[in-house]
């Protein structure tokens, strides 16, 4: 049998891209590493104890009072473990790559939904996306962007965006029938649909695929820190690397708590049934 | 300035009751084809190709040629079986359907060529629809629904819920503005859906079977209101059915569609006396006649009158003459005034006295010609007498005997022997 030269051509690709494409990839990097680095300098400099405060805030507001002492109790232990900076870090890794994923995610999704064509072409691309090894990515992403955390919010970006596209094209389809026809009889133009009817009855599904893709951008962390992308994952790696187990449970463990903290917040957004 | 003008309309009221009605709503030579090339078959269909053939082709004919006029102010019912292609016909008149051939128009402007922005005006201010299901927005409370269509139109949000509230109270429902849908009844959300329909104060209103998802006693109450609303507002109403009795009560006039084509258009009596084919005779047996034959349609000509001027003789000559037992007695106007026996006129005139006002039993039932036959069977069962239909001024219309009732409610013909 013949042996496909795939990965030949997808290394010639991929020199071609960088070599092409130079410019490109440089505004991209430019963007991200504005964007992470803001985050980056909101989250660290505030003070802990204003923080703490925004994040108890917040989970109270939006998930009860449970959910609000759990994060107090999360969030003093990873400050007490030392790892608040590196938390806040990725914390702001994470926040990039959902940003982005949103805003490229949510209207894909919904060019998807009102295009079985443009379906069909996107689905496969979003299997590729989530089920290609994430390592994968790191190559050409480092190839195109250095070390640093902007290969790793590509590929945190990369491999996380597709749920909330999925989702979001899911949403939309589920819409009632009979809804949008009454919002047409009514004579609701296109935007209006969308803006007034379609998006706020899949909301709960759109925020179903936001909260999976905080979810995987936070399974990620470890992979994009061997790129040199930093915070948390590269405790974790330490841990590993210099066989220092407890260095490496911390790192875990704030990852988790930070997880869980997030992910209950996401669960509880959007409306409440009576 | 936007304000509900519902009893300000009274000029249709008149186009209404007068013989030259105002057409609000033309279809003429309406067809819906659905199928990936509905032109290319529509041709065989005008030729009067089977169902089978079309079929054949991988196309459905949804709507078959219809044509029909909806007068202004009135509640205009299409019924048929399932699939007969009410729905259909009903979404093409807001292009919900795009029809394959035919016009729509409406106050003379054809609605088969709007553009997209002309449409969506259209649908905005002209025509408003309700569903089967309602088909409110769940993520929306009850106000918040009913001024969805004002809210598309751009109205602030006090102008849009003033008029929200205002529909609500008509429809019987102030106090659950803040509800959610998912927290009413299905009759209470067929009422949001009534109101949002009526917020945006169309001309035409479409109901595809408003009220079939709802318990029968609702579904009674619901056409009570509907009634009595449309008596208030004069809209004009297009209702979808497939229950005959539903739309015998609603309909001033009801078209009958079977397989895609209007068989039969005419008013609930025309329907049900003379029904123009098996089909719809089919949908006429079960119909309880007796909700909707009225006394003007069974009451007979009177054989013969007398006058209170009339003396005893005269009344006894004519009463022989026509082999009766009694008569009714008018006045000059032919009011009536009662009724006198035979033997009562005979023992008259044995004392020699002539004066039939002696006599005369005023104790008859009296009716008004649109009475159904449901409402008459009462009335035999304390008289004697035939029941007499009198019109507003008391003038005697006709009589309807006992046996004339039972005739109405078996559907047989004797009102000409
Ligand atoms: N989108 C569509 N594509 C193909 N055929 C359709 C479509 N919509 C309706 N039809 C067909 O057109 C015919 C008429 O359907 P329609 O829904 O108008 O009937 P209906 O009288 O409203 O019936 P029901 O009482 O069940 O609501 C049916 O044979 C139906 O299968
Ligand atoms: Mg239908």
């Amino acid at each position: 049998m013949i042996r496909l030269p795939i990965g030949y051509y997808v290394e010639k690709a991929i020199d071609w891209l960088t070599y092409n494409l130079d410019s490109f990839f440089s505004m991209i990097k430019t963007i991200l590493l504005a964007i992470i680095n803001s985050f980056e300098f909101i989250f660290t400099g505030i003070p802990f104890i204003v923080m703490l405060l925004i994040f108890v805030i917040i989970s109270w507001k939006v998930a009860g009072r449970n959910v609000a002492i759990f994060t107090a109790i999360g969030l003093v232990i990873i400050k007490s473990i030392n790892l608040w900076q590196q938390t806040m870090s990725t914390f702001a890794l994470v926040a990039t790559a959902t940003v982005i994923a949103i805003v490229i995610g949510i209207p894909l999704g919904i060019w998807m939904s009102f295009r079985d064509t443009v379906n069909s072409f996107v689905r496969p691309i979003l299997d590729f996306m989530q089920t290609m090894p994430a390592f994968v990515y790191l190559i050409p992403a480092v190839y195109f962007f250095d070390l640093g955390p902007v290969p790793g919010a590509v590929a945190t970006i990369i491999f996380a965006m597709p749920p909330i596209v999925r989702l979001t094209n899911l949403g939309i389809r589920q819409v009632a029938e009979d809804v949008i026809e009454a919002s047409r009889a009514f004579g609701a133009t296109s935007s209006q649909m969308l803006f007034k009817v379609q998006i706020p009855l899949a909301m709960p599904t759109i925020l179903a695929g936001l909260n999976q893709t905080i979810m995987l951008s936070l399974s990620m962390v470890v992979i994009s820190a061997m790129i040199g992308s930093g915070g948390l994952g590269d405790v974790v790696l330490r841990g590993i690397t210099q066989m220092r187990v407890g260095l490496g449970f911390e790192g875990g463990l704030a990852v988790v708590i930070l997880a869980m903290i997030l992910d209950r917040i996401t669960q509880s957004l959007g409306p409440k049934e009576k | 300035m936007y304000y509900l003008c519902y009893f300000t309309e009274n000029n249709s009221i008149d186009a209404y009751e007068g013989n030259d009605r105002m057409v609000k709503l033309e279809v003429k030579n309406l067809y819906k084809i659905f199928g990936p090339n509905p032109s290319k078959i529509l041709p065989l269909v005008k030729e009067g190709a089977s169902k089978e053939e079309i079929q054949k082709r991988g196309h459905v004919v949804g709507v078959n040629n219809a044509n029909f006029s909806v007068y202004e102010g009135e509640i205009f019912v299409i019924m048929g079986l399932s699939g007969s292609g009410k729905s259909t016909l009903i979404r093409c008149l807001n292009r919900l359907i795009e029809p394959t051939a035919g016009e729509i128009i409406v106050d003379g402007q054809n609605i088969s060529g709007l553009g997209t922005k002309e449409l969506t005006e259209f649908r905005r201010k002209k025509m408003s629809m309700v569903f089967q299901n309602f088909a409110l927005l769940p993520h929306r409370n009850i106000e918040e629904n009913v001024a969805f269509g004002l809210e598309i139109q751009g109205l602030s949000i006090e102008e849009r819920l003033k008029i929200a509230y205002e529909s609500l109270d008509m429809v019987g429902l102030s106090g659950y503005e803040k509800a959610m849908p998912s927290e009413l009844s299905g009759g209470m959300q067929q009422r949001v859906g009534l109101a949002r329909a009526l917020a945006t104060n169309p001309d035409i209103l479409l109901m595809d079977e408003a009220f079939s998802a709802l318990d029968p006693l609702i579904r009674k109450d619901m056409q009570d209101e509907l009634i009595t609303l449309h008596d208030k507002m004069r809209k004009t109403i297009i209702f979808i059915t497939h229950d005959l009795d539903e739309a015998l009560k609603v309909g001033d006039r009801i078209a009958i569609m079977k397989d895609g084509v209007i068989v039969q258009v005419g008013s609930s009596e025309e329907i049900l006396e003379n029904p123009s084919n098996d089909y719809v005779k089919e949908f006429t047996q079960d119909v309880n006649r007796a909700k909707v034959i009225t006394a003007a349609s069974i009451m007979k000509k009177a054989d013969a009158i007398v006058y209170s001027r009339d003396g005893a003789r005269v009344a006894v000559r004519k009463m022989r003459d026509n082999s009766i037992s009694s008569v009714f007695v008018v006045d000059r106007e032919r009011r009536l005034k009662g009724i006198i026996t035979i033997d009562d006129a005979l023992n008259l005139i044995k004392t020699n006295r002539e004066d039939i006002l002696e006599i005369i039993d005023t104790n008859v039932q009296t009716v008004s010609g649109d009475v159904s036959i449901q409402d008459l069977i009462p009335l035999f069962i304390n008289s004697k007498y035939p029941v007499v239909v009198v019109d507003e001024n008391q003038k005697m219309q006709g009589i309807i005997f006992k046996a004339s009732v039972l005739a109405g409610l078996l559907g047989e013909d004797d009102t000409n022997d």
